[in-house]
């Protein structure tokens, strides 16, 4: 990766589903470490982009560029091995597997151990010390033998983002992190994205806008689709247009 | 874990010792248990660990079983080739098949396993001269091992069952728990998340189908062993039904659930149909009740009443 290059570049990306365009037109730009916020009223089309970004889904139109390579046409699994990680809206998890197996699937993902069939896993040190270093460094260690299902909400929301983490990625895309959590665990989720490697490019959804103020260093607005507005933080809270559609009088 | 090691000791001793003290007729059902329960616990392989439903897991079983069957006639009675050319047959068989099976998912998966197994099962059905149709292949002999032991000695060919259903549940515990196993739960659990972790999924689900096709080669190579005898019923529905019926009835995804499944219904079968001519009817009912009373099937309950135990 060259001195200067983009880690991800999405390139007048449209994505229509019928006749109903959920993208039209978006270019976005991000820099190595940058933390951005994606808001817009629901059905802006900000998970589709997501979709689009990490292969869920197909765009009609445009380019995804990982690390300089067009990646719109590769399988989300290689895109994954590139260093692109995401969480989702709604958890999606190994319901019936213990948190230490699902942390350890994720650690194993992009190594040759996960075609390994002749040897339990847990033989591997290597493989468990790092599921521990994680469990522990996220408050996960008491329940790491609990299932997820039996998980709280606020806890399995932690693992989304632990499992993204554990695949050390360097785009990490969080789709409303934050989401149905308490105002508490709002906070404690919203430190420990805070305290995430600097050098990581972190791009995320947000619904709450004081969580969206306070991670993010740059704001997208999206609006029926479209890139309507872009700057700092304080431009976003200024700008007349997002207060209009989506801000209303309530950030003033 | 301790106490699973000491069960295991115990059906171990009690596999050893069996055909000693048991009459020829229940050491026959026994061998038979040990077969299915090869077969049974392949399909868990796909169905309880991958997610994979399947209606037409006889294909691979009895494919192996006519490769065994016609090599026997027609060309060698050396074991080894014959191994060798078995489990080949089911691994091309479930590698083709599988290509075909995992352009679909869900209902549709099931169904075209189903129709994938009939066209093998017409097939042997039809073409008379090399299959036998409706009759089979009679007069199978039992292979020779080069070694200085012999297959028509029924406690020694007992022992050489017990011995490929030994290997067989040893190489197939150790691949549910590796990494690779893990990953096949993981697919079985959230396909979407696996992908977003940089797994292949599509890649995992047909090396879980071929391996699972390639066990129950094994399993239908020593039917055939068993009962002199390959017949079109050996790749028929009825064989996939009743193989799917004893993971159920042990529990999914549990690899020892579908071994006591394979026991019960060798020995209920056998039970019920002296007593009634209509036995597949019970079978039914049980399937039934299974589904309704324990879903997760004998090792589900086990499981619930040793946890019940372990509070009082």
């Amino acid at each position: 990766m060259g001195a200067g290059m983009k880690p991800l570049l999405v390139e007048s990306v449209t994505k229509n589903f019928g006749g109903f365009n959920a993208l039209n037109g978006v270019t976005l730009d991000f820099e190595p470490g940058e933390r951005r916020a994606i808001i817009g009223p629901n059905g802006a089309g900000k998970t589709t982009l997501f979709n689009v970004i990490t292969g869920v889904l197909p765009p009609s139109a445009g380019r995804v560029v990982l690390f300089g390579r067009d990646v719109t046409r590769l399988p989300m699994h290689r895109r994954s091995a590139l260093g692109l990680a995401r969480t989702f809206q709604i958890n999606t998890l190994f319901p019936k597997l213990t948190i230490t197996e699902n942390v350890a699937l994720a650690v194993q993902a992009q190594t040759r151990l996960r075609y390994v069939c002749y040897r339990p896993w847990r033989a591997y040190r290597a493989l468990t010390e790092r599921c521990d270093a994680l469990l522990t460094a996220w408050g996960l260690w008491d329940l790491r033998d609990a299932r997820v299902s039996e998980l709280s909400y606020g806890d399995q929301r932690q693992v989304e983002i632990v499992l993204a983490m554990a695949t050390q990625p360097k785009v990490l895309l969080l789709d409303e992190p934050t989401a149905g959590l308490s105002t508490a665990e709002t906070a404690v989720v919203t430190a420990l994205i805070k305290q995430l490697d600097p050098s990581i490019t972190i791009v995320l959804i947000e619904h709450d806008m004081d969580v969206a103020l306070h991670l993010a260093e740059r704001i997208t607005v999206l609006h029926y689709g479209e890139k309507v507005a872009e700057g700092s933080p304080e431009e976003i809270k200024t700008n007349p247009l997002v207060a209009e559609i989506y801000l209303g009088a309530g950030l003033t | 874990m301790r106490r699973s090691t000491l069960i295991a000791a115990v059906i171990l001793a009690v596999l050893v010792v069996w055909p000693f003290v048991v009459p020829a007729y229940t050491r026959g059902l026994m061998i038979q248990t040990l077969i299915l329960a090869i077969f049974a616990m392949s399909l868990d392989v796909q169905l309880g660990y991958t997610g994979l439903p399947s209606l037409g897991h006889a294909a691979y079983f009895g494919a192996a079983g006519f490769t065994a069957a016609l090599l026997i006639l027609h060309v060698t009675t050396n074991f080894w080739p014959i191994l060798a050319a078995c489990l080949g047959v089911a691994a091309l068989g479930a590698a083709l098949f599988g290509l075909l099976a995992l352009q679909t998912t869900g209902a549709y998966f099931l169904m075209i396993t189903l129709a994938l197994a009939q066209v093998l099962w017409g097939l042997a059905f039809k073409w008379r001269s090399f299959t036998g149709g409706e009759d089979g292949l009679p007069g199978v002999s039992r292979p020779d091992l080069k070694l200085p032991i012999s297959l028509w000695n029924d406690t020694t060919f007992y022992f050489f069952v017990l011995i490929t259903f030994l290997i067989s549940t040893a190489l197939l515990l150790l691949l549910v728990r590796s990494p690779f196993g893990q990953a096949l739960k993981g697919v079985r659990e959230n396909a979407l998340r696996m992908r977003a972790l940089g797994y292949n999924v599509w890649l995992f689900k047909y090396l879980g189908f071929i391996i699972a096709g390639v066990f129950a080669g094994v399993a239908g190579m020593l039917f055939v062993f068993y009962n002199g005898h390959v017949s079109a019923s050996d790749l028929s529905i009825t064989m996939s039904g009743r193989v799917l019926l004893m993971v159920i009835l042990g529990g999914t995804g549990t690899l020892v659930g579908p071994i006591f499944g394979s026991f019960a219904i060798v020995f209920l079968e056998n039970e019920i149909s002296s007593q009634i001519e209509r036995w597949p009817i019970v079978m039914g009912a049980i399937y039934i009740a299974v589904v309704l009373f324990a879903p997760q099937g004998v090792i589900g309950l086990l499981k619930s009443w040793s946890a019940r135990w372990g509070r009082a």
